[in-house]
């Protein structure tokens, strides 16, 4: 049987649910490793350690962990993939930050992104925008891979019982350090995991427009707020609220777009939703050939008014 | 320093892919191509750098077919120095492409290699971490801002959460993200300039660098189309239908 080492990806404390999916993807080749490489992140390895399907965890607890940099975490993998079949990332920034670092060093040609597993070494992938899935199969020795969350199920985060084994870091590169981060705390649910999304484009206006209209009946709905790329551009809301191709993918049960035309790129992003909504004052916007439900009209008074309603 | 910037030339952002019947790819003949958006962001970011005296001298890269020329031509009418066609008619992969700057970044010495964070056909989002590996030098992927500070380069990254800063050493390895910059147009005068700058002619071989292909592609489909939806004609009846799904 294969065996399959998944890059856990965590805060030291606790892990997030990118790695679920991962888990679930890196099960259907083989038997899972999960690495938990971190600063003073037991608690991150003991939570690992409790995913449904883990058989065991590795814990790298070293200062040169403590930010994931890829200089640091790519040597100790490729390091460990000497026990290993394949590794197996999520395709967060993360992830897709570390994974080709990895598969440059074990001379592999990354698989990135993967929607599904058609066999031991033969997987599915979205190019071009997401317009076209290829089919590919690997001929390397070894497997890297990074995993795209929305296609899989979540494993269990409860229920295992892994042991956790520490091992030895690998040196500090040298190459890279740790300055600051900028991490947004919000109240709100994370957009990959979000059951509701509410997003807003460039018809928004600006920040205060888009809080005062969007904000309101993500509220009311208990929704995650997502954006298209003109309205991150135009400096509406940061970076991470966007929705596509070249941000972030999502699938949740319902995602509203609110003054957004339904550029390829954006679509990327959103259409595996279970159900789209779109409101948009032109009838012909793109967004209404992936809509399940269209509502044509002024957004600064259908928005206000539905939020009014619900 | 030198900058080496490496751009792609791909489909133009602007045209919808379409499969072919055969399941063999997606088809490209007769469809607008045009550099990589991200790699415009790149050479853009080099050319700012250059005018402020940071940058010395901008080397742009491809890898691909002779029409890949057209491409390079474009970064050197916005402004990069001189040019270099690492000539491969068939689609090359992002380790054999990695491998292939690498080898050239040897050859010149640059202080700092740009690329993309991801090609708007492959989507891989590699190349730029795998030639960092291979140099063994650091990376600041999915750059929002940089700015070079004596022989360390601060890098502002766009990640899943916000935004974090890194310091890498130089020489260093930066893949760029829509923020950076807004990459200028190429003036017609400086296209006519650019056509007399060097552009050399190389191939794999002369980086040692095999692109014989590690993933084959078994087919390509078209993704499942979405069914068509309805259109409500008002607020009531789309409260109506969300609280029929028990969203409401
Ligand atoms: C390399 C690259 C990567 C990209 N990646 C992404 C990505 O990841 N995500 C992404 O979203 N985009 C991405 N884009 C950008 C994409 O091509 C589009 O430019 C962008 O999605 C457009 O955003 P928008 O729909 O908000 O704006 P617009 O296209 O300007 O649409 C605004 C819409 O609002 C409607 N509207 C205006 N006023 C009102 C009103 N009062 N009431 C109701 N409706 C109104 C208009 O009818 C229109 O349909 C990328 C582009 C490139 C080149
Ligand atoms: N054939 C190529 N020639 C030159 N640069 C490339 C090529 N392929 C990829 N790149 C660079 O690597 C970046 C990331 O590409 P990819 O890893 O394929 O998504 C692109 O934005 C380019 O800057």
């Amino acid at each position: 049987m294969s065996k399959v080492l998944v890059l856990v990806e965590h805060d030291n404390a606790s892990v997030k649910d990118a790695t679920l999916a991962a888990v679930t993807a890196a099960s259907q080749l083989g038997e899972v490793t999960a690495l938990v490489a971190g600063a003073s992140c037991d608690a991150a390895a003991q939570a690992a350690a409790q995913i449904a399907g883990v058989a065991k965890v590795l814990k790298a607890d070293d200062a040169a962990y403590a930010n994931a940099l890829a200089e640091n975490v790519a040597p100790l993998v490729a390091g460990l993939m000497a026990d290993y079949d394949a590794f197996v990332a999520p395709a967060t920034t993360t992830g897709k930050n570390i994974a080709p670092r990895v598969a440059a060093l074990l001379d592999v040609m990354q698989v990135s992104e993967i929607l599904s597993v058609e066999g031991p070494k033969t997987f599915t992938r979205p190019i071009y925008a997401g317009n076209a899935i290829a089919t590919v199969e690997s001929s390397d020795a070894k497997l890297v891979i990074t995993v795209r969350g929305t296609a899989f199920a979540k494993a269990e985060a409860t229920g295992g019982s892994a042991s956790v084994e520490d091992v030895t870091a690998t040196a500090d590169s040298g190459l890279s350090t740790f300055v600051s981060a900028e991490i947004a705390k919000s109240e709100r649910p994370e957009l990959t995991s979000a059951k509701i999304i509410v997003s807003g484009g460039r018809a928004l206006k600006d920040a205060a427009t888009f809080e005062a209209i969007i904000t309101p009946l993500a509220d009311k709905l208990g929704a995650g707020i997502g954006a298209s790329r003109a309205a991150v551009d135009a400096g509406f809301v940061p970076n991470d609220y966007q929705v596509g191709q070249t941000g972030k993918i999502v699938a949740p049960e319902v995602y509203i777009a609110v003054g957004i035309s339904g550029a390829i790129q954006h679509l990327a992003g959103m259409k595996d939703s279970k159900t789209i909504i779109a409101i948009n004052k032109d009838d012909d916007a793109p967004i209404f050939q992936v809509a399940d439900i269209g509502l044509v009209g002024d957004l600064f008074t259908l928005v206000p008014e539905l939020t009014g309603k619900l | 320093m030198k900058a080496l910037v490496c751009v792609k030339r791909v489909i133009d952002y602007n045209v919808k892919p379409r499969v072919k019947a055969d399941g063999s790819g997606v088809d490209l003949a007769n469809v607008k191509m045009s550099m990589n958006p991200f790699d415009e962001i790149a050479v853009e970011e080099a050319i700012r750098l250059k005018e402020k005296g940071v940058v010395t001298e901008i080397v742009a890269v491809s890898v691909g077919p002779q029409k890949a020329q057209e491409t390079l031509r474009t970064a050197l009418a916005m402004g990069a120095d001189r040019a270099v066609l690492v000539l491969c008619e068939d689609e090359v992969e992002p380790l054999a492409v990695a491998k292939i700057i690498a080898g050239l970044a040897n050859e010149e010495a640059p202080g700092l290699i740009i690329t993309g964070k991801q090609a708007i056909d492959d989507d891989s989002n590699q190349v730029g971490q795998m030639v960092a590996a291979l140099l063994g030098r650091p990376q600041g992927t999915f750059a929002n801002e940089i700015s070079v500070e004596g022989d360390a380069i601060v890098v502002k990254r766009e990640i899943d959460g916000g935004l974090q800063t890194v310091r890498l050493a130089l020489p260093a390895v930066v893949t760029t993200d829509l923020r950076l910059n807004e990459p200028r147009y190429a003036s017609l005068p400086n296209i006519m300039k650019a056509k007399s700058k060097p552009l050399a002619t190389k191939a794999p071989a002369d980086y040692g660098v095999d692109v014989a292909p590690r993933l084959k592609t078994l087919k390509v489909t078209e993704p499942p189309v979405r069914s068509a939806g309805i259109k409500v004609a008002d607020v009531d009846a789309l409260v109506a239908k969300l609280k029929e799904m028990g969203v409401a």
